[in-house]
């Protein structure tokens, strides 16, 4: 049977109750008669070989690029960066697609005689991955090869010596990335496209940049006009990128683009009933649930996140492509569409969304406060094209516990942006004029990001600004099961259960709103008509 | 007349010791303070005058001889019986002289400058500090025509502010209250006056980091000191004044008062670090870090071990931590104040400062911070004598109660109506035993 596409649910007297992700666990709600429930499409099927797949992509290039070997000689200087612990989520059953890729790559490389090869981490402003995560996503063989001979780097946004200022766009932004990136002979870039927000020129633009360029875009101006992220043509966030990106282009950097995109296939089978209609939930799906939940109960917070943390996700290969930048980028956001993406008729008043345990920024970590909202208001309100799921001046209800919790050497900037910034404002663009540059230049988040494993310090900020929009666009923010107290802080409202959320709601769109539950994940893209 | 009397009483004493042990003030009905009958005091010479207290506010001093955790070194600085109480507005039935020789009509209000200096000792010459002005440094508390204190409030031939039967005071210690300006107002001064001479005597700089530990009466008098005086050029402005307060209620008035950020006192390190722009030793906890820079100066308003081990591990290099607070006897790490040549300095009392190059007694300055902060905002609740045991536990548990300056009232003829946190302290009762 062929995979079935994305659903869109009407909740009648029959429909059983729906599942609501909330932290490291799940809860079963019973939505009102009427509600609409989005559903991803069931995983399409993952290409046969994977090693041949990624050999054909690299021999057959999109757009007007040389397949690979033709750009491969001796004495030239290769960098091969690649995507970093962000991506994707969960993290995946190995091999891993970077691992993958470049295996492939390497194998090339050497077939040609390319003695200088670096592998570079796209960190951006991200955290430092460790030696387990490097290897999980490369595989030993290439960690093994590269890291012990210092040929295994992290992008350092901080490290003024490996840094080049390429000049600034037409709107006068400022293009700073990764020196050794930029005077390589080739440059290759290893994506994994978990969602249509990722890759094209946004990967060497942001993920090889420094605070200098990266303000031009990460900020609440260009944020709230992206409507949304997961539109490019309707991005700021992506039109600052490909202007930044042509200019990298344009002075000479030959970038080699590899995309890789994946099935939604995301739990293991131990969860798989996670990804399955409630409806169709079988005596063993209702049976792990109910196992899984009463356990999880009993669960401290701190396994229950290791738990958690240690699920590997068997997506699998969908599609690999390479070549030039923007063709490769078409072809990627077709395929990601055609996975992900759900037609839904027309906005709701309230949209519901269960929050789970991890984002981009958590692998490994904890999910703290400014990460749920930027879950919630960042990511799942924006997973939209058209117009967003909620009207405007409608309410969102999320589910999460919420705990007022930090992992202090991932994020010492949040602990710091949660008590003297968010007690001061919430407004991104208060904040972006008050206080962001101070914690920009802070040197012991710069030590931290720069020799920890510490998001850099402007992070927090970034997180704040992805839900520019939809703080602009919503009537109110409601989070059911979450700590009152980091909740309040966030400026959201705290609700003990989703009836107290509804009769909440109430207040903002009325007695007899309109709902709709973004069922994710597995992720889905709601193509709003 | 009624007055509270406290008693050399060793038995008492040790009582108190041990009931305080389960929380300050609770062991106000067996400590050395009674409730007794009172006459006024003989004025001690003429330059003497009556004066009539109508509020006197309960220090953290007061409740720490009550709890009878002083320290030792005030053993010969006191006399027995004292009339507690040092923080007085009253006034003076008969007229008097004020400190800076004005008259006083009969039944003006004054507050009263507490310190028993050489003059109010009858003592010439003056000691070297008095003659500089500097009274709170008088060599000579323990000496002179009335027996030792070091203030009213400590000194058996004086009275003090917890007295309907009266005080003496000298010329020198009376200051009249401005037209305008409450009594609740004026009964901050006298911490006021402490916390401005400890603002001055730091010598801040433009632009320095300030942080201020702790938010009770004298933290919150010096965030208002600090603020004040900046805004009137008395002293440079700081840069951030980073207060850090245990409870919600502290916090926002520190903010009212002019902090620039007030938080929990577990969150002081990181906001200090932050503010300084410093590293921080060691691996990034979510509490307290040890910062390598830190604050220009610090403000213990504490004066407890933790407080001060605080205050050095938030100072800059060089930097000074000056005690507000009362300390007694502690235990402090103090490698760090020799590695990093940290100044740890005692702010007490008061005198004559100097802000600008002008001359100007403390006390001017306190009316000035008093009228321009409202600091009768602090002023939480007031007692009569007759309910001074309940008026030592609320005084010794305020932070936790909302409550920051408790006070007696002594013209209160029946008990005042009841305070809003005494009446939520009764709901609460109510809803527990029901």
């Amino acid at each position: 049977m062929s995979p079935r596409p994305g659903f869109v649910l009407e909740v009648d007297r029959s429909t059983p109750p729906i599942l609501f992700w909330h932290g490291e666990g799940y809860r079963l709600e019973r939505l009102p008669e009427g509600s609409r429930v989005v559903y991803a499409p069931e995983p399409l099927p993952s290409v046969d070989d994977p090693v041949a797949a990624v050999r054909h992509a690299l021999l057959h290039p999109l757009g007007d690029a040389e397949p690979l070997p033709a750009l491969l000689r001796p004495g030239m200087r290769l960098t091969i960066c690649f995507d970093d612990i962000s991506l994707p989520l969960p993290p995946m059953v190995a091999p891993d697609n970077r691992q993958l890729v470049i295996e492939e790559v390497l194998d090339m490389a050497a077939a040609a005689g390319v003695d200088d090869v670096r592998l570079i981490a796209a960190l951006a402003l991200h955290r430092r991955m460790t030696e387990e995560e490097l290897r999980h996503a490369l595989g030993d063989r290439v960690y093994d090869a590269f890291a012990p001979h210092g040929l295994l780097t992290q992008h350092d946004a901080e490290d003024a010596q490996d840094l080049v200022h390429l000049g600034q766009t037409e709107l006068g932004e400022d293009v700073e990335i990764n020196k050794r990136t930029a005077e390589s002979d080739l440059l290759v870039y290893v994506n994994i496209n978990l969602v249509a927000m990722d890759g094209g020129h946004k990967s060497v633009a942001t993920g090889l940049a420094s605070y200098r360029s990266l303000r031009h875009h990460h900020n609440p101006e260009t944020m709230v006009h992206s409507r949304s992220f997961m539109d490019a043509p309707a991005s700021e966030l992506h039109s600052s990128n490909w202007r930044m990106g042509r200019l990298i282009a344009a002075s000479g950097v030959k970038v080699f683009q590899i995309e890789t995109t994946l099935n939604t296939n995301t739990f293991p089978p131990a969860f798989e009933f996670l990804q399955r209609r409630e409806w169709e939930w079988s005596l063993r799906d209702r049976a792990a649930y109910l196992a899984s939940t009463t356990a999880l109960r009993r669960t401290p917070d701190r396994l229950k996140q290791q738990i958690f943390h240690s699920i590997k996700s068997p997506h699998a290969l969908r599609s690999v492509q390479a070549g030039e930048v923007e063709a490769v980028h078409d072809v990627t956001t077709s395929h990601i569409w055609e996975q992900q993406g759900v037609a839904v008729a027309g906005q709701t008043d309230i949209l519901t969304m269960g929050l789970p345990y991890i984002c981009p920024y958590n692998v490994n970590s904890i999910m703290n406060p400014i990460l749920v909202a930027c879950t919630g208001l960042g990511y799942f309100f924006n997973m939209y094209r058209g117009q967003p799921l909620v009207r405007e001046g409608g309410v969102v209800i999320m589910s999460h516990p919420t705990p007022w919790a930090f992992h202090p050497s991932h994020h010492p900037s949040y602990i710091d942006f949660f008590e003297q910034v968010l007690t001061e404002t919430t407004d991104p663009v208060e904040m972006h004029k008050s206080f962001e540059e101070s914690f920009a230049t802070d040197p012991w988040y710069i030590h931290l990001y720069r020799t920890g494993h510490a998001y850099h310090g402007v992070h927090p900020f970034y997180m704040w600004y992805w839900c520019a929009h939809a703080l602009a666009h919503l009537g109110r923010v409601i989070v059911v099961g979450g700590d009152p107290a980091a909740v309040r802080r966030l400026g959201f409202s705290p609700a003990s259960s989703m009836d107290d959320a509804l009769e909440m709601a109430s207040d903002v769109v009325g007695p007899s709103p309109t709902l709709t539950h973004f069922h994710v994940p597995p992720l889905l893209l709601a193509d709003v008509r | 007349m009624k007055g509270l009397l406290f008693e050399r009483s060793l038995p008492r004493f040790a009582a108190s010791r041990l009931v305080a042990s389960f929380g300050s003030g609770r062991g106000a009905g067996v400590s050395p303070l009674r409730l007794a009958d009172l006459e006024q005091p003989a004025l001690p010479g003429d330059d003497w005058h009556r004066v009539q207290p109508r509020l006197s506010g309960i220090c953290g001093s007061d409740l720490a001889t009550i709890d009878g955790r002083s320290s030792r070194y005030f053993e010969e600085l006191v006399s027995f019986p004292f009339v507690p109480g040092h923080e007085v507005v009253g006034t003076v039935p008969d007229g008097a002289v004020a400190a800076d020789g004005t008259a006083l009509a009969a039944g003006a209000r004054v507050v009263l400058e507490p310190v028993l200096g050489c003059r109010a000792r009858g003592l010439d010459p003056l000691c070297p500090a008095c003659a500089a002005g500097r009274t709170g440094d008088c060599e000579a508390v323990a000496f002179g025509h009335i027996r030792p204190g070091l203030q009213t409030g400590f000194c058996a031939d004086t009275g003090g502010g917890w007295s309907s039967a009266g005080l003496v005071a000298h010329s020198t210690q009376l200051h009249p209250v401005p037209e305008g300006l409450a009594d609740e107002d004026a009964v901050t001064v006298e911490p006021l006056a402490c916390a401005v001479h400890a603002v001055l005597a730091a010598a801040i700089d433009d632009g320095d980091v300030v942080a201020v530990i702790g938010a009770g009466t004298l933290g919150l008098a010096v965030t208002a000191a600090l603020a004040q005086l900046a805004a009137r050029g008395r002293t440079a402005a700081p840069g951030a004044l980073v207060v850090g307060a245990r409870y919600a209620h502290q916090r926002r008035l520190a903010t009212e008062l002019g902090a620039t950020t007030a938080l929990p006192e577990d969150q002081l390190a990181r906001a200090v670090r932050r503010r300084s722009r410093s590293l921080a030793l060691g691996p990034p906890g979510v509490g307290s870090l040890r910062l390598a820079g830190g604050a220009d100066v610090v403000f213990d308003c504490v004066g407890s071990a933790d407080s001060i081990a605080q205050s050095l591990s938030i100072v800059r290099p060089r930097g000074k931590v000056v005690l507000v607070g009362m300390p007694g006897r502690t235990t402090v790490d103090l490698a760090g104040l020799w590695h990093r040549e940290v100044t740890l300095m005692g702010a007490y009392a008061y005198g004559t400062e100097h802000p600008g190059g002008e001359a100007v007694p403390t006390f001017d300055l306190a009316f000035e911070v008093a009228a321009a902060a409202r600091t009768g905002r602090l002023l939480s609740a007031t007692y009569p004598l007759e309910r001074f045991e309940e008026a030592v536990a609320h005084a010794g548990s305020a932070g936790r109660r909302g409550a920051v300056k408790i006070a007696f009232d002594l013209e209160a003829t029946a008990p005042p109506p009841r305070s809003k946190d005494e009446d939520e302290d009764e709901r609460t009762r109510r809803r527990r035993r029901s």
